[in-house]
């Protein structure tokens, strides 16, 4: 079951519209990426389904229900500009925050210290949050987001800020999240997070959907039949033995070690390729060249935008 | 701050009093009495105003000489005049006397001129004794019921009038610290976190009560610590406060009115009966209503006004920001200020009828007329025009809030402000 639904949502700003009958389906227990350039109007669809903002148009529905305010005690929200109250002791500001979730008060206690002892940030609870350094600051959020166990959660932007470390514990949480039963909905510009968590993706530019589906159909729709070939014992043109209808995408060499991408001819079988060039070399690695969702990001948007100017033209 | 306050509100008028008690340098004045008519008639004066007098024997010059080495602070010297002329008499000083002890001389002289002028046209002292008098206004109000309650205008207007400071003064401290509140979650930006869990109008609504709360307490824990404070320095040195304090606020509202000073000089036996006066007067307040419609008041008052520094908080990014916005509203509260004393000197006037029915300028202008037994009608009326404003203005600033706190960057004018107000959802 989809656990959210949104159906032709709109919204209109005074001189624009941020988002224009965009509909998404974000099946349940999946990590589904919200992508999209600068200005897409991802966060105003966050924010909708956030119920900060209301749409002019559209319907939502979570869990099979029309979203009501009531709903927001399934939903864990991280903003991407995120912050704290500055005088305030951590722990009482955690606190507050999760009962503002209806958490009740022992129960917050009880789960906050185990979670400040996970993130190791418990000998701060005392301190006023100016006090904390930015990666703490921003554990703590992350930890009053998940609190009152979401069966939503929504991320924006959620590495911006992290170190490496810290950004690998993020993102840790974020699949065992997922492995406890949750959904997660994160926006983002960081492609390499996409590739490595997300089982759906939706990308939106300039207020339109333009692509949704699961990351391995979208990558299948995008292959182009490449391969990659790293070998050795082969000093000359490589390309040079295949006949025609091949192209060489790509070359290189490291460590002694060399690398060629190859696109096949339509329907041709890698192999065929491998047939070819076996006699010659010494085969150290052979994959099928996938496209990264970055390329992919950048060729959808261009192709919408060159689209959309012909249109006007 | 709360402790503080009390004690920092007793200590303006306290210490001034204190300070006058003890500071007053001495002088010795030496009379030299050419006319032989003022003999034993200067009487020492130390506790009030620090003044001995001494007879001197010698002449007008060794007098000045005397002055001048220092050896007394002043000569008082009166030359016999011409025939029945008032006499002309010159202080020789150092430093120039201050003006309390020019009153204080003037006023032994002319007594004694006008005692001997009177028993010159054939009147004794005791005939003299008897015509003086000192006619004391006792003030009475008749209630509905017809009973008589012994009022006193002072205490009535000063009472009217520092109440309504006090209103002034929270609303504006509260009213701001609300609009830096709602500020501070913008630009810390938790406030996006906290609207995923309670509407935007909650939020400022709680903002809104809870500040509320707070100014209450603190201004009832101020009313009672003043009063205490003041009560015990009352008992431990009687007298000593009241009436001239009195005397003086009454002097300092009446100046721009009036546009003289009452001076300081009182007879002892006037002092007294207002200070009675006071003391009945004070009891004979209705508290409990005073009270009442005090809180009510400023209540209403400070919802009305909270709400518009919430949305100015709310359509800014910043503090500095703040200021353009926060000069229209405070407008009509220095209005109130200022026309309170206007009010006061006509109670009943167009003016005041006007301005304490505004809910803008009514929490003010009303306490300062309450004194003057407003009608009931009046009351109603200006109370549930006071609530209608702030719903309406509740409203205005929830419109403001829900679109300005989660935007950045814009500068905002008032016609940006007019287009959120009419935004819906």
């Amino acid at each position: 079951m989809d656990i959210f639904v949104a159906k032709e949502v709109t919204k209109r700003y005074a001189a624009q519209t941020a988002l224009n009958k965009v509909s998404i389906n974000v099946p349940e227990n999946s990590i589904y990426g919200l992508l999209g350039p600068n200005g897409a109007g991802k966060t105003t669809l966050i924010r909708i389904i956030n119920q900060i903002i209301a749409p002019d148009e559209g319907e939502l529905f979570i869990l099979g229900e029309k979203l009501q305010p009531k709903h927001t005690a399934l939903i864990g929200y991280l903003p991407e500009e995120r912050g704290l109250y500055k005088k305030m002791p951590v722990g009482e500001q955690a606190m507050y925050l999760a009962q503002l979730k209806g958490v009740p008060k022992q129960v917050a206690l009880k789960k906050l210290k185990i979670l400040f002892e996970k993130f190791e940030i418990q000998d701060w609870w005392a301190k006023n949050v100016e006090d904390l350094s930015k990666g703490m600051q921003q554990k703590v959020q992350f930890i009053v987001t998940i609190i009152h166990e979401p069966k939503l959660l929504i991320f924006d932007e959620p590495f911006s800020g992290f170190d490496p470390i810290n950004a690998t514990l993020i993102r840790d949480e974020i699949l065992e999240l997922r492995k406890n039963g949750a959904t997660v909905i994160f926006s983002t510009h960081n492609m390499a997070s996409v590739e490595e968590l997300c089982d759906d993706i939706a990308l939106i530019n300039k207020s339109k959907k333009i692509l949704e589906g699961k990351v391995s159909d979208i990558k299948k729709t995008y292959r182009s039949n490449s391969y990659e070939i790293g070998y050795n014992g082969y000093s000359e043109n490589l390309f040079s033995l295949l006949p025609g209808g091949y192209t060489l995408l790509e070359e290189s060499t490291a460590d002694n070690m060399l690398t060629a991408k190859i696109k096949l001819p339509k329907d041709e079988s890698p192999n065929t390729l491998l047939q070819l060039v076996l006699p010659h070399v010494e085969v150290h690695a052979f994959k099928e060249v996938l496209p990264s969702m970055n390329d992919i990001f950048i060729e959808k948007v261009n192709e919408n935008r060159a689209s959309v100017s012909s249109n006007l033209s | 701050m709360t402790l503080l306050g009390p004690l920092l509100m007793a200590g303006i008028f306290i210490i001034p009093v204190i300070i006058g008690m003890k500071s007053h340098t001495k002088h010795d004045i030496m009379v030299l009495d050419e006319t032989g008519w003022f003999q034993g008639k200067f009487k020492n004066n130390v506790d009030d105003n620090g003044l001995t007098f001494k007879a001197f024997t010698g002449t007008q010059n060794a007098g000045k000489d005397s002055v001048k080495s220092g050896k007394f602070s002043s000569l008082l010297y009166i030359a016999k005049p011409e025939g029945k002329e008032t006499p002309h008499p010159i202080i020789y000083s150092e430093k120039q006397p201050d003006i309390n002890i020019k009153n204080y001389i003037s006023k032994i002289m002319n007594d004694e001129v006008e005692k001997t002028k009177l028993t010159e046209q054939g009147i004794s002292e005791d005939q003299l004794k008897a015509i003086k008098s000192d006619v004391n206004i006792t003030t009475i109000k008749i209630n509905e019921s017809g009973q008589e309650e012994k009022s006193s205008t002072e205490l009535a207007m000063i009472l009217g009038y520092v109440s309504s400071l006090i209103i002034y003064m929270f609303i504006l401290l509260y009213g701001v610290q609300v609009m830096r509140g709602v500020t501070e979650e913008k630009t810390s930006r938790i406030v996006e976190v906290i609207i995923s869990s309670v509407k935007p109008f909650e939020l400022m609504m709680g903002k809104i009560f809870g500040i509320a709360l707070v100014c209450l307490t603190q201004v009832l824990l101020w009313i009672v610590l003043t009063t205490t404070i003041l009560g015990v320095f009352n008992t431990v040195s009687p007298n000593k406060l009241n009436p001239t304090k009195t005397e003086q606020i009454s002097n300092n509202t009446n100046l721009s009115a009036t546009g003289n000073q009452v001076a300081k000089v009182e007879t002892p036996s006037a002092d007294k009966q207002v200070g009675n006066d006071i003391l009945t007067g004070l009891k004979n307040v209705n508290i409990v209503q005073e009270l009442s419609l005090f809180i009510l008041y400023f209540l209403g008052g400070y919802l009305l006004y909270a709400a518009l520094f919430a949305a100015i908080g709310a359509a800014v990014d910043s503090e500095t920001d703040t200021q353009q916005f926060m000069l229209p509203i405070t407008v009509p509260l220095i209005i109130s200020i200022v026309a309170a004393q206007a009010v006061m000197q006509n109670p009943d006037g167009p003016l005041a009828f006007w301005l304490s029915i505004i809910p803008f300028t009514s929490p003010i202008i009303m306490m300062v007329r309450l004194p003057f037994n407003v009608p009931i009608e009046q009351i109603a009326l200006s109370l549930s025009l006071l609530v209608v404003g702030f719903l309406a203005t509740t409203w205005i600033a929830a419109k403001v809030y829900r679109t300005g706190i989660l935007m950045y960057g814009k500068k905002v004018n008032y016609k940006e402000l007019w287009k959120w107000i009419k935004y819906k959802g």
